[in-house]
């Protein structure tokens, strides 16, 4: 794996990123996915990452994953490779798409990885149940995934990453295919599981607003070869409602955001 | 065959014009022409050997005749389907004169050799799915295997379980599987490999073993591929049965009853076989359908 010469970190730290760089074909026509990424997230902390297509958002978050290697550089997660990380079941991961098992009922998906686990089987219903109450799906265990909403599908999914208790939630765009209504609405428990738990959470989006409204701390990448332009933290505070997004300092974090973006853009 | 048990919940009449009636005039259509054909095939021989010597015969007589031969040409539907009530009815279950005695005897070598065959063709799957090297090593011997003609191999299988002291149902059992297992493993060559990359990481993410993988993900995802191939695999594992009784000159079986209808000219016994065979058939595929049925009852569109 790549992160085995890195110098001893502060094992304190959530995910540590030291000069990552990751690039695709390198003999032939090299594609610099990742260039010389310095990323520190400390425990409790929300932390976005935005930009543009192609900017390398997904990629940082799948390499702190396990999901894909970088070439070079180091990468550590609560003070391991994400390898071990992973093996040590450190982190929930949130795709893009809920992908849930079509056979499966509701309370099934959400016991999946508590049975990976070898939980028994009575300790997997009762820990899922809990789960799904805590995403706002009482009542809904025996339903199947093609009987739900977009919506409801991803806080099954939601339910489903948390429900071994990880300490790190990682999120690909969750919200990303679902409609505005309900893309607020579960920004909205998001921000409060957050808030409840100081849970760490790392999170792609390429919504301004929805990274705003989330994050403590948003970290704005930019394409060819893909970097972190800027790291802007948030002056909001932890507690947090939708009708904060009129307000001036939410429109002063995202007019810094979207400078930084173009910042990206005119390199 | 024929008589369909309307549900009451669909509306019989919808039912009727919907189901029924296509279903019942194709089998009518069929019928006539078993019927002329029957009439036609077994004319000449009529004429020759019972209405010439008799003397004077008109259309009714000749009509009469090819209905009631002895050896027909080609059995009128009512013959064939007389023999079977009455090879049903007038012996006991275990008479070698009863068909379903047959029927018995050969569903139990299909059914032997489809468990095997599946079960055959469920390992090989789940080898050539997870080792690239047995990927590549089995499966052009498995598609090979297929081009050699049953016919074939019948013969040697049995000579050869023969000196190992198996006969009876092993080596029919046997080509029924070697028929079987190939529409499975390639079905679920395909099922295992069905599911995406995204259901795939999300196992990953959380640590899953490659058997977990398997049992959770793999096997579930590739029911749907799964069943159409046991639907093909136990209709030609009956096929394999039934070639497995020709060579042997067994005493028992559909394939036993066929060749000595042959052997003795009794075209009225071959039908009645052959009708049976098909029943036995359709029944396997139905069974397997219902099975199916039961167990992605739970599925939705996903």
């Amino acid at each position: 794996m790549s992160a085995t010469s890195a110098p001893l970190a502060s094992a304190s730290l959530a995910v540590e990123v030291r000069n990552a760089s990751l690039i695709y074909n390198p003999d032939a026509a090299p594609v610099h996915a990742l260039a010389n990424i310095d990323l520190a997230v400390q425990p409790g902390e929300f932390v976005s990452l935005i930009g543009p297509s192609g900017c390398g958002k997904t990629t940082l978050l799948r390499v702190i994953a396990d999901l894909e290697h970088i070439t070079s550089g180091s990468v550590l997660v609560n003070g391991v490779s994400p390898h071990e990380a992973r093996l040590a079941r450190a982190y929930g991961y949130v795709f893009q798409a809920p992908a849930l098992f079509p056979w499966r009922t509701v309370l099934g998906n959400v016991m999946l990885p508590l049975q990976i686990q070898d939980k028994t089987a009575a300790q997997c219903k009762s820990i899922a149940l809990e789960q799904l109450a805590r995403v706002g799906l009482t009542g809904f265990e025996g339903k199947y995934p093609w009987q739900l909403s977009g919506g409801m599908q991803q806080r099954v999914s939601i339910a489903r990453a948390l429900s071994f208790e990880p300490r790190i939630l990682m999120m690909d765009e969750p919200f990303g295919a679902l409609d505005e209504i309900t893309r607020d609405r579960l920004n909205e428990q998001l921000q409060q599981l957050w808030h409840r738990e100081r849970r760490t959470v790392v999170f792609v989006t390429h919504s301004i607003a929805e990274a705003v409204y989330l994050s403590t701390r948003i970290v704005v990448m930019s394409p060819r070869p893909g970097r972190i332009v800027r790291v802007i933290d948030s002056t909001l505070p932890d507690e947090r409602h939708l009708g904060l997004r009129d307000s001036p300092e939410f429109v002063a974090v995202a007019h810094a955001v979207r400078e930084a973006l173009a910042d990206g853009h005119h390199d | 065959m024929a008589t369909t048990t309307s549900a009451p919940s669909l509306g019989v009449s919808a039912r009727l014009t919907q189901q029924v009636l296509p279903i019942g005039a194709i089998l009518l259509t069929v019928l006539v022409l078993w019927y002329l054909l029957a009439v036609y095939l077994n004319a000449p021989g009529a004429i020759e050997r019972v209405l010439a010597p008799q003397g004077a015969w008109s259309w009714t007589d000749l009509l009469r005749e090819t209905m009631a031969m002895q050896r027909p040409v080609l059995p009128a539907p009512h013959e064939v389907a007389l023999d079977l009530w009455s090879s049903i009815t007038g012996w006991p279950l275990n008479s070698p004169r009863n068909l379903l005695y047959h029927v018995a005897v050969t569903g139990h070598s299909t059914l032997v050799g489809f468990a095997m065959g599946t079960v055959l063709g469920l390992v090989l799957s789940v080898c050539i799915v997870h080792s690239r090297t047995l990927d590549r090593a089995l499966l052009p011997w498995i598609v090979a295997s297929q081009s050699v003609p049953v016919l074939a191999i019948a013969p040697i299988v049995l000579v050869i379980l023969g000196s190992f002291g198996l006969a009876g149902v092993a080596p029919k059992a046997v080509i029924a599987m070697y028929l079987c297992f190939f529409p499975v493993t390639v079905a679920m060559v395909q099922g295992l490999r069905s599911p995406q990359v995204i259901e795939t990481e999300m196992l990953h993410t959380y640590a899953a073993s490659r058997w977990q993988a398997l049992w959770m993900l793999r096997l579930p995802a590739a029911l749907p591929f799964l069943f159409p191939a046991l639907r093909v695999g136990i209709a030609a594992g009956l096929v394999g049965a039934m070639v497995a009784e020709l060579p042997t000159g067994a005493q028992a079986g559909l394939g036993a009853r066929l060749l000595t209808g042959s052997y003795y000219g009794q075209t009225v016994q071959i039908w009645s076989a052959l009708v049976m065979s098909a029943v036995l058939g359709l029944t396997l595929t139905a069974a397997v359908a219902g099975i199916e049925r039961l167990v992605m009852r739970n599925r939705g569109q996903a």
